[in-house]
């Protein structure tokens, strides 16, 4: 047992633990929402930290940096579609309003609305992450 | 049996719960969301294998196949999350 034996030995369990009690809550918690957040972000500690664990066992630094690539993806990709995924869960109307305390998207879709009551927008964009589409789901065709 | 085996063996352990966990919310997940979302955790959890399974060999042989997996993962969950939203556009 080496020096960064141990570290491995305390950074894999630990990692372990956080993806462990964040798939306890994606069972336990009773709102969609409360899921989504329970799923994303424990699952993203425990994968940074049995990467770093199993970047210890590695025999040189330079080794280890396929590791820091994947560990680079899943940190842009987890949060994508965690807030693809709250979106969709919210213009299906599954979000549980009689639980919020703020619905900030509320507004931005009732000014949706009132712009495509005003007549269609500008250019056949599909609608990205970020732009509040109309509740009645008028999106340009071929998205 | 030195003690990072058993570090592994408790690891390996601690994920396959993880996984037990997600197929219990995934079977009984109320909507296709929840279902997408379990099968995201899982993919993700998968990825946490292959890296304890990098860690017990000492070299990253199987670094592909973890982003792979992680990349397959994303575009998989993201399509059905397009899917899901358009099915619903579709119902009202």
């Amino acid at each position: 047992m080496t020096a960064t034996d141990w570290i491995t030995a305390v950074l894999l369990p630990a990692g372990a633990l956080f993806t462990l009690i964040g798939t306890i809550g994606l069972v336990r918690l009773p709102t969609p929402l409360g899921r989504l957040h329970a799923a994303a972000k424990p699952d993203t500690v425990g994968l940074l930290l049995i990467l770093s664990g199993a970047a210890f066992q590695l025999p040189d630094i330079s080794a280890a940096a396929p590791l820091l690539l994947v560990a680079l993806f899943q940190f842009t990709t987890i949060p994508v579609l965690a807030q693809t995924l709250g979106r969709v869960t919210y213009s299906r109307g599954e979000s549980s309003a009689e639980r919020m305390v703020v619905d900030e998207l509320a507004d931005a879709v009732r000014h949706a609305e009132r712009d495509s009551d005003a007549g269609p927008g500008e250019g056949g964009r599909p609608n990205t992450p970020g732009e509040p589409e109309a509740a009645d789901g008028e999106r340009p065709p071929g998205t | 049996m030195t003690v990072l085996d058993y570090v592994y063996a408790a690891t390996l352990a601690m994920l396959a719960l993880g996984v037990l966990c997600a197929l219990v919310r995934l079977v009984r997940g109320p909507s296709v969301l929840d279902r997408i979302l379990c099968l995201n955790t899982i993919s993700v959890l998968l990825v946490s294998v292959i890296a304890v399974e990098v860690a017990v060999r000492g070299d990253t042989a199987y670094v592909g196949l973890m982003v792979s997996i992680a990349l397959l993962g994303f575009v998989a969950t993201l399509t059905a999350a397009r899917f899901a939203e358009r099915r619903a556009h579709d119902r009202d």
